[in-house]
């Protein structure tokens, strides 16, 4: 008889908590939120960003669960690199080499006077072949790491070509450290001679007496030299900080997005860098006869100077007449 | 031959990180490197996934482009391996992976990189199958012994799945079909450009 009674109730009591069943358990799928594996890697790829989350190791980097710029920068390394270097690095050799074959060696027009004047002395010298070697070295085993899989490995087969490489790498980790101390030096030496002036825009607008006829006035420094010099100083200071960036890879909360910048900025510029240096090594030596004096034994012949620097030398003059007989100090009559 | 592939069922996985545990203990991997980890993305958040991630083993893999010593190969089961004595640890293809598989072991100069250490498909690499000296290289070699990777064998949940890239599609488009979601094959669209559909 209770039963009876009840079993209404009962069967009311069901109908009314039903839809709270319902609402309690909805389709796993919902609640759970909607995530989609391929299309989030296609937002990123398309949009830029990385899939990120959480990990339990202690460890930033790797919180980055897929990273789709990798792509980017292997097209930067595999090709934008491959080409920008081959076309700098190539470039130089073949415009050099056919400027050799139609201007020739640049001598010296007044002939050697047999007489030379003091341009660099032991410091400026020693400092200049510190930055010069290490940056041979650092150029080389630079080159290696892009060009060297293709050139060098099928000559010297992978594991002598593995062992010229890990050699170069360490190489040029440590040879970045006198390269460094040399370029602040280069800047503290040079720095006064080489500040831009007018006289440098008629020097580049006179082809530099390299194309055009005729020698330009310049002072201790021309307009080509004062760009190596810049080229030098800041080109070398960026590709040091970005290498150093690089050579700590542990260090600093620094994620794979950082270094693949510092690299693409390493090297480009090195690249470029390297171009600019082998012109600059051409018109050292071969391409300009008295040239490499300036360097070599810091005495440069007279003429050379009066051609190339006739500012400087008149500066030199006066100063050395200053010394032999200082004004107020009338020669005995 | 298969071509073996990781699938990482994110629908299924709960973080125990008995994968990573597993990798580390079967290959004895040095302190600092993990070949395997456990991603948990929208931490917290509705969406929430925890996505084992490793070596995806790539088609047209990005490390193997960049390298500049050509250290990488490609093994007839499309497991993508290294070799040791040829890296140089100069860190290229940590920038080109899109998963951060290579590690390094603090070793170099400045303590710099050593030589990049990933996962294996548990395949060992280019020495002499089951050797001490591919052990102590790269990890044990279970393929050579007809197994599969540890990992996938170990997951509590068989979330993580390893071996021939039919087979795991064809496992994980049965579970999405029968409990009716999914959130599909994390990594697979970057590495083979091709994704699992259901």
């Amino acid at each position: 008889m209770k039963r009876l009674i009840l079993a209404p109730f009962l069967v009311l009591l069901l109908a009314l908590s039903a839809p709270a069943f319902a609402q309690n358990a909805p389709s796993p799928g919902s609640s759970r939120g909607t995530v989609n594996a391929e299309e989030m890697e296609l937002q990123r790829m398309l949009q830029g960003g990385r899939v990120e989350g959480r990990t339990t190791i202690p460890d930033a980097r790797s919180e980055v669960l897929i990273q789709p710029q990798g792509k980017a920068w292997r097209d930067f390394h595999n090709v934008t690199l491959a080409w920008v270097g081959g076309i700098a690095v190539g470039g130089m050799l073949l415009i050099l080499i056919a400027f050799y074959l139609t201007r020739g060696r640049i001598m010296v027009e007044g002939g050697l006077a047999g007489r030379t004047i003091s341009r660099f002395n032991m410091l400026e010298r020693v400092n200049h072949w510190m930055v010069a070697s290490s940056f041979i070295v650092l150029g080389l085993t630079g080159l290696n790491l892009t060009f060297g899989r293709y050139v060098l490995l099928p000559i010297m087969g992978p594991y002598a070509f593995a062992d010229v490489s890990l050699w170069g790498k360490i190489a040029h980790n440590f040879v970045a450290f006198p390269f460094t101390l040399g370029i602040v030096v280069m800047a503290l030496l040079w720095v006064k001679d080489n500040i831009p002036n007018g006289r440098d825009i008629e020097w580049f607008k006179m082809g530099g007496g390299l194309i055009g006829k005729g020698h330009p006035k310049a002072g201790r420094f021309n307009g080509g030299q004062k760009m190596i010099f810049w080229i030098t100083v800041l080109g070398g200071g960026i590709v040091a900080a970005s290498g150093y960036f690089l050579i700590f890879p542990f260090w600093g909360e620094f994620g794979v997005a950082d270094m693949q910048l510092a690299h693409i900025i390493h090297s480009v510029l090195s690249v470029l860098m390297v171009a600019a240096m082998i012109a600059h090594i051409y018109i050292g030596s071969v391409g300009m006869q008295g040239a490499f004096d300036a360097m070599g034994s810091g005495e440069v012949d007279l003429n050379w100077a009066k051609e190339h620097h006739p500012l400087w030398v008149e500066q030199e003059m006066a100063k050395a007449r200053q010394v032999v007989s200082p004004t107020g100090v009338k020669p005995a009559e | 031959m298969a071509r073996m592939k990781f699938l990482c069922d994110a629908d299924r996985c709960i973080e125990c990180n008995a994968c990573v545990t597993a990798c580390k203990n079967e290959h004895e991997v040095p302190w600092g490197i993990n070949r395997r980890r456990v991603v948990t993305i929208n931490d917290g958040r509705p969406g929430e996934r925890s996505i084992s991630m490793a070596c995806m083993h790539c088609t047209d893999a990005p490390c193997a482009a960049v390298c500049p010593t050509a250290c990488f190969y490609t093994t007839a089961d499309a497991v993508v391996l290294h070799d040791k004595d040829t890296c140089i640890g100069c860190g290229y293809c940590f920038y080109a992976c899109p998963f951060g598989a290579p590690q390094y072991p603090r070793v170099g100069n400045f303590g710099g990189r050593g030589k990049m250490d990933k996962c294996t498909y548990c395949a060992g690499g280019p020495q002499q199958d089951n050797t001490r000296v591919e052990y102590t290289q790269y990890g044990s070699n279970r393929l050579a012994e007809g197994k599969l990777p540890l990992c996938a064998e170990m997951c509590s949940t068989k979330a993580l799945l390893a071996g021939d890239s039919e087979m795991i599609a064809t496992i994980y488009r049965e579970r999405v079909q029968r409990r009716g979601y999914g959130s599909g094959a994390w990594g697979w669209r970057t590495a083979y450009r091709e994704n699992i559909t259901t």
